[in-house]
């Protein structure tokens, strides 16, 4: 792994979400400063900056692209306790020619009392439905029955999870065998007992969704969750950000003709837990084939899990920060190739050499030897400075506190 | 399976301590950010980062690697099951040779590269490259002798010595240079060539060397010829020949003992070389490393040590030779490093801890996947019947082909790899092939053909809709309207078949005319689209003046509901000129058709919205179709009462 690239984002505070679309050729950026930032890869590989606006009246917590049969469309959704829908339209040709695009609002979903905490699209085979949770512990999913016409959106479930909700995340399979399902995390310290992942399936014969199972070993805060892709198997995979990380494989137990209207049961598994980050871990996502599971944590760094083929999990890579200043960040959206080599920037010398252990040869010439070769894995310790700096209970991002909106910056 | 690796993300982690991240195509974003927002706001403009995965897959040169392999690999898996395997090993080792020399090759244009180019630290990134490659073939080819060709004792040594002499052909170079001397015999390497030529067992080339002395030194030529007698008398087993194993051991038994006796009375004691060159030929264990330098690795002392002590090593034995080779070589201090360990695993023919410390040692799984796949093929892998990848060769080469997809155009290489894991090989193809950005639409064409060959129906579907999608947004109706049919989206066509209508009555014309003229059988995929796709037929029709079949198909799509009744007002307007012609066009009982069709019309809803002008010009519409409709009417029966004579 390399840094490839380095693109100064400008926005004018913290960065909370970056989102790839579908096909990895736009993303877009949101940010403390209350605006959004679509960016696009031209043919020369480089990241421009097409549009810039201002979406909420608070941070932007979240974003994210709608699948592109629905056309270019992002949902937000903001500290402003507002969630937001936003379509791309294709401008003036002058616009094009400045490399700008225009988005505009389609609706605003104002039914949360508290800040809504996450937005995720359905998947798509379910039509064009938005999903949001809020703080006051409530998920919303709305619908667009006219997919031509983003300005009108029902809302179609609301669920009560009891507790204040930090993250959703929707099973993407669309085998039959598997009824919509959507995963529900919540960050309350308050209530310490209670299982903090609810897992909400919908049933067909009630039209609601109900509650299929409350992992109930996972009782610290959740802060993100997140199913992997199916691959065709009866099971499903979800990955948490808790205390630590864990993944658990939920598989769907048989049901009994008699009953067959009541929501699925599960055995739930843990198939892996990992607390190498040592305290709490924020964000957990797959990739495309879910063959890797990245997590970001407290400290600091965001580390890479892949299973190899006999299941069993483990660290392949490790991203921190090298705690140095940026330099030259003045320049608006200036891009600056970095290419910088991986071998250079190595953080406990020879022995995270990495895959990079063979030197170059001065004058490469066949039969010379191949000399310096890394000691094998089980010698390179992994070193973690110890991180003081958290307390044991931090005031939460999202307090339960409806009336009078706390300040988003303590 | 990879190793562990850290990296620095400049920049990051000063102000804020957390780091977000986002997975995207073959890379990372990551950025700083805080998820506990208790620290202070930003100062400063964040960034985000790209963090690429496998830098390889973008080398140009190494493409070539990938694409030609791929070729092999495709051959390979087409060799059929019921060939007896016998006539398949040595195709296997042709395969194994095929890809050893795509390997050798694309080494070949990197070094050449390297010294050609005038960035320094591109040389070095090339020269990295070929060092990687250096060590890749020399494990394969070790694998090729040991597993896939499996030589048995006597012809195993031969192999061992071809291995050894390709990787360590720095000999050739100097041998060379000394014999182009002006005096070789006087030349400093002139007795490291003759050594390292019989340490590799090449005797006949260390003959001809060791005769330039010789004709130097009249009073030592007896030495000399002794040495010449020795060199030429080594026997060396001829595994095509008749002769069996036993009767190469004992004639070989035989000149070593002569070697033996040679050193026993002193016959070389005059001259040091050859006194070494001997004591090597009867294998003497210190005299061999005491030639580190020309042996240079511990598994050329290896061969070198079998060669002149168990020529007829059989592979089992193998491993305890190579275990106190690599001791005795590299001291008892010295830990061996990965590709000595690698190396080591294939002689105690440990093949499942080779492809592991490769997976772990080389950075990128090229070289795991394709050697993996071959040696399946070969039979010789257990089967980790495990659900997260059916075995080790798929779990392999299911990692391969998803690294292939990240980059721009080899992703096309990857679809066949998938096509050959049959357990997650077409869920991959499906999670990875949608994501290929539908840059041009023939890239989506592309794209699509490989989902249609495969009846990935979802896929098909998904990309013709986002193609539709972005032509309509485009406003390219033709190519939204092909796409949807592909898609067999019905919604959608009849949206698009809206718009059509829509263009049409603002623009009194048709647009794609080539496309609605040959919809078929397609425009059937929904009312609207039939619609469409008739009315445009009518038009057709009358511009072919052939009025009686258009007439017919008009009064058709009124009377059989599949004109939306918003039109029903325009097909009647169209119909007037029909009913304007001299010829009687529609017939009595049409006419009376279309007029209960009019009357139908005005009977129905009033639009309470028009305004007064518009309801004028509605009641004259009407009204002109009425006077229209009677006079055809009375054509028509006036025509239809007469017989013709």
């Amino acid at each position: 792994m390399f840094v490839a690239k380095s693109i100064a984002a400008d926005h004018k505070d913290l960065i909370h979400d970056v989102s790839y679309d579908f096909h990895g050729r736009r993303m877009a950026t949101c940010s403390s400063d209350q605006s959004v930032k679509v960016w696009d890869k031209g043919d020369d590989g480089e990241w421009h900056c097409t549009a810039s606006w201002k979406t909420h009246s608070g941070s932007v917590w979240r974003v994210t692209w709608a699948h592109p049969e629905f056309g270019q469309v992002l949902a937000s959704c903001s500290f402003d306790r507002t969630a937001a829908v936003w379509e791309e339209i294709v401008g003036e040709s002058n616009d094009k020619q400045r490399g700008q695009s225009h988005w505009i609002k389609r609706t605003t979903l104002v039914d949360s009392r508290t800040s809504v905490t996450d937005v995720k699209f359905a998947p798509k085979h379910m039509g064009l439905m938005l999903t949001t949770c809020s703080a006051d512990g409530v998920v919303r999913i709305y619908e667009a029955p006219d997919v031509m016409n983003l300005s009108q959106w029902s809302l179609q479930h609301e669920i009560s999870c009891k507790l204040s909700c930090s993250c959703i995340s929707w099973n993407p399979s669309s085998s039959r065998a598997h009824p919509p399902m959507i995963a529900v995390g919540s960050d309350d310290s308050n209530i310490t007992y209670s299982g903090k992942v609810q897992i909400y399936e919908y049933n067909e014969n009630t039209r609601k969704y109900a509650k299929a199972e409350t992992l109930m070993t996972v009782t610290d805060p959740v802060h993100d969750i997140t199913f992997a892709p199916n691959l065709g198997r009866s099971f499903h995979v979800l990955a948490i950000a808790t205390k630590d990380v864990r993944i658990f494989k939920l598989i769907p137990m048989r049901r009994e003709s008699a009953n067959s209207s009541g929501p699925t049961k599960f055995e739930v598994q843990v198939m892996a837990q990992f607390d190498s980050h040592n305290s709490q871990v924020w964000r957990v996502s797959w990739n495309i084939t879910s063959t890797l599971l990245a997590s970001s944590g407290d400290d600091g760094c965001v580390r890479l899990w892949k299973a190899n083929y006999m299941d069993n999990w483990k660290c392949t890579g490790i991203l921190r920060g090298d705690g140095s200043p940026v330099n030259g960040s003045g320049h608006a959206a200036a891009l600056s190739a970095v290419g910088v080599p991986v071998a250079a920037q190595m953080v406990v010398g020879a022995a995270s050499a990495g895959r990079y252990f063979f030197p170059h040869l001065d004058s490469p010439r066949a039969g010379s030897r191949l000399a310096h070769l890394l000691p094998p894995p089980s010698l390179i310790e992994q070193i973690y400075e110890p991180d003081l700096s958290h307390a044991p209970q931090i005031r939460q991002r999202h307090t339960a506190n409806s009336t009078n909106q706390p300040t988003e910056h303590d | 399976m990879e190793e562990l690796q850290q990296n620095l993300i400049p920049g990051a982690g000063f102000y804020q301590k957390h780091l977000g991240f986002e997975w995207g195509p073959g890379d990372l974003i990551v950025y700083e950010t805080n998820y506990k927002l208790q620290g202070p706001r930003s100062a400063g403009s964040p960034s985000v980062h790209i963090v690429r995965r496998d830098e390889d897959i973008c080398s140009p040169i190494l493409r070539k690697l990938f694409s030609e392999s791929h070729l092999i690999f495709v051959g390979l898996q087409k060799i059929k099951e019921d060939v007896p395997s016998k006539n398949k090993k040595s195709q296997f080792v042709s395969i194994s040779k095929n890809y050893r020399s795509v390997i050798r090759a694309c080494m070949e244009e990197l070094q050449q590269n390297a010294v050609s180019t005038q960035s320094g630290s591109l040389a070095s990134q090339y020269g990295d490259q070929v060092s990687i490659l250096l060590a890749i073939e020399l494990i394969w080819n070790l694998c090729e002798v040991l597993f896939i060709d499996a030589a048995p004792a006597g012809s195993l040594l031969l192999q061992l010595l071809d291995w050894v002499r390709l990787h360590k052909s720095d000999v050739d170079a100097k041998a060379r240079e000394v014999l182009q001397s002006d005096s070789p015999a006087q030349h400093q390497s002139y007795w490291d060539v003759v050594i390292s030529l019989v340490l590799q067992g090449r005797t006949d080339e260390a003959r001809q060397v060791l005769s330039k002395q010789a004709s130097l030194r009249a009073e030592s030529s007896s030495v000399f010829k002794r040495m010449d007698g020795l060199l030429q008398t080594m026997p060396i087993f001829n595994p095509t020949g008749t002769q069996t194993l036993t009767e190469f051991e004992v004639k070989w038994r035989h000149w070593h003992e002569e070697c033996d006796r040679c050193l026993q009375d002193n016959t070389f004691a005059s001259n040091r070389h050859l006194e070494t060159i001997c004591k090597i030929l009867v294998g003497d264990e210190d005299t061999l490393l005491e030639q580190k330098e020309l042996l240079s690795t511990w598994y050329h002392f290896l061969v070198t040590r079998l060669l002149f002590t168990h020529p007829t090593i059989k592979p089992p034995d193998l491993h305890y030779y190579a275990q106190s080779s690599m001791n005795m070589f590299l001291g008892p201090r010295a830990s061996p490093e990965p590709l000595d360990i690698i190396l080591l695993s294939a002689f105690e023919f440990d093949l499942h801890q080779v492809i592991k410390d490769c997976s772990i040692a080389l950075n990128n799984w090229w070289f795991v996947a394709h050697l993996t796949d071959l040696l399946d093929h070969c039979k010789l892998l257990q089967s980790h019947n495990l659900h997260f990848g059916s075995n080790l060769r798929e779990f392999l080469v299911l990692e391969y082909a998803s690294g292939l997809f990240t980059h721009h155009s080899l992703w096309q290489l990857a679809v066949d790899y998938f096509d050959h894991c049959p357990e997650f090989g077409r869920v991959y193809l499906e999670l990875q092939i949608e994501r290929v950005p539908l840059d041009t639409e023939r890239k989506a064409i592309k794209v699509l053909r490989i989902c249609e060959d495969r009846q990935m129906s979802e896929q098909v579907r998904s990309i013709c809709k986002i193609m539709a999608k972005r032509a309509l947004r485009n406003n390219r109706l033709g190519s939204a309207l092909s796409w949807t049919i592909r898609a067999k989206d019905a919604a959608f066509a009849t949206l698009i078949s809206e718009r059509f209508l829509q263009d049409y009555s603002n623009k009194g014309s048709f647009t794609d005319l080539d496309l609605l003229d040959n919809l078929g059988p397609a425009m059937l995929l929904s009312d609207s689209l039939t619609f469409l796709g008739k009315y445009r037929e009518f038009h057709r029709l009358y511009g072919e003046k052939r009025f009686s079949e258009a007439a017919r198909l008009l009064l058709s799509l009124m009377t059989a509901k599949i004109a939306p009744r918003s039109l029903w007002m325009t097909l009647l307007t169209d119909a007037l000129p029909l009913l304007e012609q001299k010829e009687v066009i529609f017939s009595v009982d049409q006419t009376y058709e279309l007029m209960s069709c009019l009357e139908e019309l005005n009977s129905g809803t009033k639009h309470s919205n028009l305004t007064d002008q518009d309801e004028d010009i509605e009641s004259t519409k009407t009204e002109l179709l009425r006077l229209a409709l009677a006079r055809n009417l009375t054509m028509a029966i006036v025509k239809e009462g007469t017989i013709e004579t």
